[in-house]
């Protein structure tokens, strides 16, 4: 009991939504990548499929540290990401400008941006938290690419042909059409990215420096580094519950949504059947 | 009027091989047009060139006055009803048939009457919340038809929409085709390789072989006089008698057959002599019998005896496979009370063959 009380610590509740953040900005990239690179994928001709489908699997051939590793010198300040890095963070501050004050405090409590203006000095990209959400995003990419492309491969698309057919943008058949016929995949891309983010430690610890403590970090800290297995282990029941929790409202927001469909499809069952009498 | 829909001399390759070769039609405004032909000879390469899918190698397509050719498939008022109907699986029929209206942005007023009005037609109010894997193949196959004309499209794209179908679904399907093409008035181009369902429905047909069109004519036409060997063997079962016209003899010509006394045909594309021709008749339109025909018609139509070979029994009617100097020819013979009077012919009996010159057909070889 005294290990749960530890856990009251004030820097906790900002690692845990931190790591949430981070997490949903890094499964956010991940899907919004996958989803073009999956359809195109499954739209090449059956030779190439194999191939593009086999490349995408090709770092996994390498040792997971040793590609953080290369991503590492490749961040060093002196690179040529380092320049991009500051030309995004230039960028983002004058969109930032732009909103409106009440939306700028809100971006600002959630962590998304910070309050202060750039100082050139010290925004290196190394040790930064773009630079784990960067390499978490070229890490689990095939995680969500491989499901999406799966249920890609079986999607019929001449219902796209149709949609075009029936007066609809290719975007918007894509959005419309596709991306509902597919849902299964995105789903379980979402939970193949989402889950190992929110466990991720090696990323963080190596690329985030001290700008980005996540949760895996505190619990390998207190494991390893301070022999306090309780504690580690009060943190990782943390962890799972914060895990458990999104998850349960998502299901229950889905359930929501099928008995409002369900009571939709009755109502409007009623409204065509009136006036046939 | 007659230029509401026009090919102008249209060509689609595929790497060497030509899908489309130099098509040119015109289709009227509410017209029932047919594309008929074998497997394979381009008929859904023309009708996704219209649709938008693909774009001709050469040529212009005109849809009321104006080129369509280079427009994307959402800017033209053309729907296609696809082979494998491609109803959308996440929405529900009455979502399905509100598609093109809600893109359209109209208000929701005018959607919801549409779409009621349409299922209405098509008789699946009933079935408007379920999905599309919960219907059969007619009411899915009525439910793609509903989509396409929904928000009355200026001309409405069939791609063999009975095919999947069993054979008496698809008698009941082609009489609601017709239906609906009268209640809407709206221009059909429909792509068969079922003779039958063209003939039936149809104001025009086109009849395609290779990419190109053989012949463009009313179902009676197409039938009764061909263009060519290929649409007389197409459209229905046909005999071919391949000879040279020897004498002209009035409206009439005689022709000399292999193995056969002279011909008699009716000459009336004025053909001379010397021309070499295919002379097609009918099975429905050639007599077997026992006895020789009466001499006062024997005189002037075309008699020769031979042997029966085959007889196959078909219901409506029988067939006979009669030899005739190393020909086969087709014949048939529908059942009635007159006929079971006469002597029933059997296998190899020696029979009669006969025909009015009249009801044979001349097709030119080049
Ligand atoms: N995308 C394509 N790439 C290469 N060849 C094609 C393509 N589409 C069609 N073809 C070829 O063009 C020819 C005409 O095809 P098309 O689909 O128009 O035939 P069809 O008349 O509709 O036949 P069916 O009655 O079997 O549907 C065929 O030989 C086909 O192999
Ligand atoms: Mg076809």
């Amino acid at each position: 009991m005294d290990t749960w009380r530890e856990l009251v610590d004030p820097d906790y509740p900002a690692i845990v939504w931190n790591t949430l953040r981070i997490s949903f900005e890094i499964t956010v990239w991940c899907i919004l990548l996958a989803l073009p690179c999956a359809y195109a994928i499954a739209r090449m001709p059956q030779r190439w499929r194999a191939i593009i489908a086999g490349s995408i699997m090709l770092p996994f051939w390498t040792s997971f540290v040793v590609r953080v590793f290369a991503w590492k010198t490749m961040l060093h300040p002196e690179g040529w990401l380092q320049s991009c890095y500051f030309v995004f963070l230039r960028v983002r501050a004058w969109l930032f400008d732009w909103l409106p004050g009440f939306l700028q405090d809100f971006f600002v409590w959630l962590g998304f941006a910070g309050s202060g203006p750039i100082d050139p000095a010290s925004s290196t990209i190394l040790d930064s938290e773009a630079a784990v959400v960067l390499v978490s995003v070229y890490s689990f990419l095939p995680f969500a690419i491989m499901p999406i492309y799966t249920a890609a491969e079986k999607f019929d698309f001449s219902l796209l042909e149709a949609a075009r057919d029936l007066g609809a943008r290719s975007f918007y058949a894509f959005r419309k059409i596709f991306i509902p016929g597919i849902r299964q995949g995105v789903v379980s891309a979402i939970l193949m990215v989402f889950i190992p983010a929110i466990g991720s430690y090696v990323i963080p610890q190596m690329l985030g420096g001290t700008n980005c403590v996540l949760i895996g970090n505190k619990i390998f800290m207190r494991a390893i580094q301070n022999r306090n297995i309780p504690h580690a282990s009060a943190l990782a029941t943390l962890m799972a519950v914060s895990v458990l929790v999104p998850i349960a409202i998502a299901m229950w927001w889905k359930k929501r949504q099928d008995a409002i469909g369900r009571k939709r499809l009755e109502e409007q069952t009623a409204r065509t059947m009136v006036g046939r009498v | 009027m007659n230029d509401f829909l026009v090919f102008d001399h249209v060509t689609k390759r595929f790497g060497a091989m030509t899908a489309v070769n130099d098509v040119s039609l015109s289709i009227s405004k509410g017209e029932f047009f047919s594309l008929l032909g074998p497997s394979g000879c381009g008929k859904t390469t023309l009708l996704r060139m219209l649709g938008g899918f693909e774009r001709p190698d050469s040529g212009r397509i005109y849809l009321e006055g104006k080129d369509i050719t280079d427009l994307p498939p959402n800017q033209r008022r053309i729907h296609t009803v696809f082979q494998n109907y491609a109803l959308f699986p996440t929405m529900t029929i009455w979502d399905n048939i509100a598609f093109s209206l809600k893109l359209a942005k109209k208000p929701k007023a005018e959607i919801e009457e549409a779409v009621d009005n349409i299922l209405e037609m098509i008789q699946l109010s009933d079935q408007a919340w379920k999905y599309p894997s919960q219907l059969s193949g007619g009411q899915k196959q009525r439910v793609a038809i509903a989509r396409a004309l929904v928000d009355r499209p200026s001309v409405l794209l069939l791609d063999e929409p009975l095919a999947a179908l069993d054979l008496k679904l698809r008698q009941h399907m082609l009489i609601e085709l017709d239906t609906i093409h009268d209640q809407v008035g709206i221009t059909f181009l429909y792509v068969t390789h079922d003779q039958g369902e063209a003939m039936s429905l149809s104001d025009r047909i086109a009849v395609i072989n290779k990419g190109k069109v053989e012949q463009l004519d009313g179902p009676a036409k197409i039938y009764e006089a061909p263009a060519s060997r290929f649409v007389a063997s197409f459209i229905g079962d046909t005999n071919f008698f391949e000879g040279e016209i020897t004498a002209i003899d009035g409206d009439y010509c005689y022709l000399a057959v292999d193995g056969f006394p002279q011909i008699k045909a009716f000459n009336d594309k004025s053909l001379k002599v010397g021309q070499k021709v295919d002379l097609s008749v009918r099975p429905e339109k050639i007599r077997v019998t026992l006895a020789p025909p009466l001499p006062e018609k024997g005189a002037s139509i075309n008699v020769f005896p031979s042997t029966v070979k085959d007889i196959v029994y078909q219901g409506v009617y029988t067939k006979y496979w009669i030899e005739s100097s190393g020909l086969r020819i087709a014949a048939i013979k529908p059942h009635s009370r007159f006929l079971l009077d006469q002597e029933p012919i059997t296998w190899n009996d020696d029979v009669f063959v006969w025909w009015h010159p009249d009801d044979g057909y001349m097709v030119e070889v080049q």
